[in-house]
């Protein structure tokens, strides 16, 4: 785990000391809501539909039980007992009031935590796979990194008024976990001849105009990669489209450019900002990488989870869909489901924040994680401590055995929450999640991925959703249009619309004829939805979807 | 044309605690949209905007939202509105908690 320097520690205790001054000011009257705002929004507080939000950083979604347990203090003492994990690895407080804010921000600080640059338009939130220093099929960990991206990107002055928000992603494995593919900049940790570089994406986003990311440069060395970075981002602040926020992100400056027009940009700008990097940025990132030394993995019998294994139905199940292969032997990794069917996904009480912190402490080397699909993950467990972990997981409503499945929906807040959406999510979700769970079908139909967003800003992913559910404001009334095909991982791929959109009481059927074509379509239950549909393609799936309703309507 | 003037209330949110808040005929604001001033002249309507934006020690970001009268007083007329009065529909915790 990385912790604050003292120079981290005096920064972001300088920025809430000016940002407390700056509340202080407008609830004063000193300053109009027009000066404040903009101030507000450096510090990660937004105005929402039914109250200020604060999203708070994770950085490359990592975080230890004293951090958690901070987090749910402040969900206690500040807001309404819960928090929201969100895709890009933040956490969202839903109901704070402004003057409390400056106390809240306090006390992230206390553990090494902040609010900056989780708004505005700014390097964002550096995210990363949250399997990272766990993973069996990890090249490297992208964690030290991230972290190295976050302290350059850090009220870098060049790069705080760009044209738009702008996301790094980062992944050190070969399955992508961190849709590396549909971010301002996606790095892919390679190895070549023995030496870690980068494998640098630009371009890709979702959103308005969603697109995959082109590969701007195949092998970007460590000596290279903040220049590369710095390179990059200061070509599209010259070239990003100011007059008009559709168009302003780097994604429609490489398509209206092209790829080869930004390489050549970017070599050119490279070559005068390299020689202003001295090599501390190497000295730094060795002193960052041994803060992520792995903890020290204990060697020891697995029979008791062999035993539970074979015995324990439940455990099984859990084991199943909850687990994933970890690096070192006799290890697994825990991912903790934040999906309980009915429940909002990603949300989390301050009683299991507390008591994942716990469980962390525990059994999992101090470290959690926290998933863009909006899950917690303990990412070292042994695997003779499986039976006891699930057995309290089991008590707290954190065992919900769906990871992977139909259930595991990421959702955006939507109109529930945000001032953006022009439809709900969230309770789409739940319908989905308790419908399939009534079904029992949610084992049978396996790995599925949906994906849901209140909005055409596409903050639920739902474009690289295997089934992507997009709400609409249609003349006063809620609509939901439907995509297929949509993949977040290293064979991105933006889903198909599949015609018109579904009324708000219309969609939950709607998703159950696609899943019932599905169940009917595929060659053997090995198939999973996405190869079925990249094997048969949109035409049978339209045709239940539409021809079944006519016939229901007909009846 | 012009397009036909419809009722109105003046509502944003509130400076400290951030939820919503509606204007009301004795030129104070209430919580509840039942108690807010249906405005059905456009002139009144954009003076009382005016007021409104005057009280920034009070309101953020004040403006004119469609409503029509009710039994009771102004009712939602678009689902935001709706959602905007009664809280999310996730969680019993929010107006709709507070107005019972």
């Amino acid at each position: 785990m990385y912790d604050y320097t003292d120079f981290d520690a005096a920064f972001v205790a300088t920025r809430n000391r000016q940002f407390r001054q700056q509340v202080e000011r407008r609830i004063a009257g000193a300053l109009t809501e027009d000066e404040f705002k903009p101030l507000r929004l450096m510090n990660g507080l937004y105005l929402q539909l039914h109250a200020y939000m604060l999203r708070v950083a994770i950085p490359y979604g990592t975080l230890g039980s004293r951090q958690m347990r901070k987090l749910a203090e402040i969900a206690d003492r500040w807001d309404k007992g819960y928090g929201h994990f969100t895709t890009r690895q933040n956490i969202q407080y839903n109901w704070p009031k402004l003057s409390d804010v400056p106390d809240m921000l306090d006390a992230l600080a206390e553990v090494n935590m902040h609010a900056i640059q989780t708004s505005g338009n700014t390097i964002r939130n550096v995210t990363a796979d949250h399997f990272a220093g766990a993973a069996a099929d990890e090249v490297a960990d992208p964690r030290p990194v991230a972290e190295l991206i976050r302290q350059w990107s850090t009220d870098h002055p060049e790069f705080q008024f760009l044209p738009r928000k702008f996301k790094i992603a980062v992944s050190g494995a070969t399955q992508d976990r961190a849709v590396t593919r549909a971010h301002d900049i996606g790095l892919q940790i390679v190895e070549r001849d023995r030496e870690i570089g980068y494998a640098v994406i630009v371009g890709g986003g979702l959103g308005r105009t969603p697109m995959i990311g082109k590969v701007i440069n195949d092998f970007v060395s460590q000596a290279d990669l903040l220049p590369y970075l710095e390179a990059v981002v200061s070509v599209w602040n010259l070239l990003g489209r100011r007059d008009n926020k559709y168009k302003s992100r780097i994604k429609i400056t490489v398509h209206e450019h092209g790829i080869d027009d930004i390489r050549a940009r970017v070599g050119e700008r490279f070559k005068v900002i390299r020689p202003t990097f001295s090599g501390i940025d190497l000295a730094l990132f060795d002193e960052i990488k041994a803060a992520f030394a792995p903890p020290a993995f204990r060697e020891g019998s697995t029979a008791i989870y062999e035993t539970a294994y074979k015995t324990d139905p439940i455990f099984r199940a859990w084991a199943d869909t909850n687990l994933a292969p970890h690096r070192a032997p006799g290890y697994a990794i825990v991912q903790i489901s934040l999906k309980a069917h009915g429940a909002t996904p990603g949300d989390a009480t301050a009683g299991q924040m507390r008591v994942m912190a716990d469980l962390a402490e525990r059994f999992g080397h101090d470290e959690l994680r926290i998933s863009h699909e909006q899950n917690v993950i303990l990412p070292h467990v042994h695997k003779s401590d499986l039976p006891e972990l699930h057995a309290e997981l089991k008590k707290h409503g954190l065992a919900t055995a769906n990871i992977g499945l139909i259930s595991d929906i990421i959702a955006c807040p939507g109109m529930d929450y945000c001032a953006l959406a022009t439809a709900r999510s969230i309770p789409v979700a739940q319908q989905i999640a308790t419908r399939f769970d009534e079904l029992k079908l949610e084992h049978e139909i396996g790995d599925l991925k949906i994906k849901i967003s209140g909005c055409i800003n596409a903050c639920g992913h739902h474009h690289v959703g295997h089934i992507g559910i997009l709400g609409l404001d249609r003349a006063g009334v809620e609509n939901y249009q439907i995509t297929l095909g949509g993949d977040h991982t290293q064979d991105a791929a933006i889903g198909e619309r599949t015609g018109p959109g579904f009324a708000y009481d219309e969609i939950i059927p709607a998703i159950e004829r696609i899943v019932y074509a599905y169940l009917d379509l595929r060659e053997s239950p090995e198939e999973s939805f996405l190869a079925t549909y990249r094997r048969i393609g949109m035409a049978p799936f339209k045709a239940a979807l539409y021809e079944k309703a006519e016939a229901y309507a007909a009846e | 044309m012009p397009r036909e003037f419809t009722p109105k209330v003046v509502t944003g949110n509130a400076l400290i605690e951030g939820d919503v808040i509606y204007q009301t005929a004795d030129d104070g604001w209430t919580r509840n949209l039942s108690e807010a001033e249906l405005l059905t002249d456009e002139a009144e309507a954009r003076l009382r905007l005016l007021m409104a934006e005057g009280q920034p020690d009070q309101v953020v970001g004040p403006y004119l939202a469609d409503a029509r009268p009710g039994a009771s007083g102004p009712e939602p007329t678009h689902f935001r509105e709706a959602f905007r009065r009664t809280g999310p529909s996730n969680y019993f915790h929010g107006k709709q908690a507070e107005l019972g």
